[in-house]
């Protein structure tokens, strides 16, 4: 495996040059002991799978499912392109490219629906007098540990043919015949921008509870409109809390493979039905490999620029 | 007369989040009331009923995939809790060490990693287990899902011992008190909101989750989410409303009693 295990044995002194101290010594020590089982679990079923992982994206498929022990970069290349079978041409993957971009797309629509919403309902909540701000956000934070699944369920009853919003549409006459949502891309928007609507919410909420409201004041006193103070004074101060809801609905957002499988049905697959598929009839364990790397690198680099945006934003307000 | 003048106020915020409120209650609450329709549909009403209730309570399925989920919730939360108690004792309070940032990222990886690549690179890895071992147990979901809980139960264990103070066990350890005891006596019974709050998470993460199940599970390894996904794909009854709503019901009563605990202390 290619992870190292971290060994627990005594770790060299925090500061090189001075003389050993022993008590600090078993310090370290226990603190690696006591992290070690939490550590080995994790190394068994969570890092360690990834890094086999890996090593598969690099073989070549088995006849049915799995793989055969040889070395190959065919489950790379397949994630862009594809060869045509009689003249051996090389073309774009069209159907690939079309998947990665549908779940870029529909993650990024979803984050920004879910900031459009998401920012007036915690502002809402924060300037709410402090005895009924709890109970405002316990209703947010129900529906955030709700079982996705039912909270799916839940919208797929409402937008279905037979479900509620068209029987009201119809009933008002708005409508003749039912508005087909389900199986859609928007249904799969829908559906992603209710369930990770509260990922949103509790980090803005978080940010604006922080905000100091006298800097409103001092805005208005100095003519500001309330477009300018929203724009010039309330969304800077709080952008840390945008960054991170941001980055919390975008992952699961791309990664998502619950809604899409039951509001998008078998059309409308994000990369994460997709995978499956790879390892399930499409039978092709490095393609579904190399696709679940190209998600996880996808992921790291919005990490790794929350990472970045976060120190500037650390270093950065104290002065300011 | 004009409305005097809110610094804190902006325009149309109150109605959009009225609005937001009413939208994520709306779907739920349909979900519920269906849940007790006396017909056989889940869009038309036929009276009330406790009907569906009592076809879940007494479908074989339903109950063996309940007592999967509450045992693979009980033992993942409990190892979880446990694991991530040690954890936290060891990254804590003692200054910060090298190799310190590695067991942060180590601990908190399920949390940054997409749910369907690391249920993509189990099946990898227990498909070879099982045809090298022959062993086809629950053992393979209790330990996938121990290790996705630990960061759910690490975070308010860290959380709470960070904000403790040292002073009492110092004089503990003045009064001749063992190290063990130390910990038996002191330390532990003041981290115990962080360890119960820890251990709830996590029971609640692990009874919720669905990806990493479907992935991991065997034929006939059911759990109540995978069982309620499998039934999504077929024609539904409102039998799979009152299984939600038991396991909504569940929840708030978790959340319930979690938030009320917390404001008792607070």
């Amino acid at each position: 495996m290619a992870t190292p295990t971290p060994a627990p044995g005594p770790m060299p002194p925090d500061r090189p040059g001075q003389a050993p101290d022993p008590i600090r010594a078993r310090q370290i020590r226990n603190g690696w002991l006591l992290s070690a089982p939490a550590l080995f679990i994790l190394l068994i079923a969570a890092s360690g799978p990834l890094a086999v992982m890996a090593v598969y994206s690099f073989l070549t498929p088995g006849d049915y499912g799995g793989v055969r022990w040889v070395f190959s970069t065919e489950g790379w290349f397949r994630v862009f392109f594809q060869r045509d079978i009689f003249d051996g041409t090389v073309s774009m993957a069209d159907a690939h490219v079309t998947i990665l971009w549908r779940s870029v797309r529909l993650s990024i629509l979803t984050t920004a629906i879910t900031f459009a919403v998401g920012f007036p309902t915690a502002w809402f909540i924060a300037t709410r007098p402090p005895s009924r701000r709890a109970m405002w956000l316990f209703l947010i934070t129900i529906p955030f540990w709700t079982n996705l699944l039912i909270r799916t369920f839940a919208i797929n009853e409402v937008i279905r043919n037979e479900g509620i919003l068209n029987s009201i549409l119809i009933g008002i006459g708005l409508i003749e015949r039912p508005i087909q949502i389900l199986y859609t891309d928007t249904a799969v928007l829908i559906g992603m921008a209710y369930v990770y609507l509260p990922l949103m919410v509790l980090p803005l909420f978080a940010a604006i509870d922080r905000f100091d409201m006298r800097l409103l004041e001092a805005g208005y006193d100095l003519y500001a409109d309330r477009w300018r103070v929203l724009r010039r004074v309330i969304l800077p101060i709080v952008r840390p809390g945008i960054v991170a809801g941001s980055i919390l609905v975008f992952v699961p957002s791309l990664g998502a493979y619950v809604t899409p499988r039951i509001l998008g049905g078998g059309r409308n697959m994000m990369i994460g039905n997709f995978i499956e598929l790879q390892f399930g009839q499409g039978r092709n364990w490095p393609l579904g490999a190399a696709l679940s790397m190209m998600l996880l690198l996808i992921v790291l680099v919005a990490l790794l620029f929350y990472v970045r945006a976060m120190n500037r934003a650390g270093g950065g307000s104290p002065h300011g | 007369m004009a409305r005097p003048f809110s610094v804190t106020a902006l325009p149309g915020f109150g109605l959009i989040a009225v609005a937001v409120f009413v939208a994520l209650y709306a779907p739920i609450v349909t979900l519920v009331a269906y849940s007790f329709n006396a017909a056989n549909s889940i869009t038309v009403w036929g009276g009330f009923s406790f009907r569906w209730y009592l076809a879940a309570w007494e479908n074989r399925a339903v109950q063996e995939a309940t007592i999967r989920s509450l045992i693979i919730a009980t033992s993942a939360s409990a190892v979880a809790t446990t694991l991530a108690t040690m954890a936290a004792l060891g990254t804590t309070r003692r200054g910060r060490f090298r190799g310190q940032t590695m067991i942060y990222v180590m601990i908190n990886q399920p949390l940054m990693v997409p749910e369907i690549v690391t249920a993509v690179a189990l099946l990898i890895v227990f498909a070879g287990v099982r045809v090298a071992t022959g062993y086809t147990g629950l053992g393979y979901l209790i330990l996938a899902h121990s290790a996705f809980c630990i960061p759910f139960a690490y975070l308010p264990i860290r959380a709470r011992l960070e904000g403790m103070d040292n002073s009492l066990e110092t004089a503990a350890a003045d009064l001749y008190a063992s190290p063990w005891r130390t910990f038996r006596r002191v330390t532990l019974p003041m981290m115990a909101p962080g360890i119960a709050a820890g251990a709830m998470l996590a029971f609640v993460i692990s009874l919720d989750d669905v990806i990493i199940t479907e992935f991991v599970k065997t034929a006939g390894q059911d759990t109540l989410p995978t069982y309620m996904l499998g039934q999504m794909r077929r024609a539904i009854t409102p039998e799979v409303n009152a299984i939600s709503t038991a396991l909504l019901a569940l929840t708030v009563l978790l959340l319930t009693a979690f938030f009320l605990l917390g404001r008792k202390r607070s």
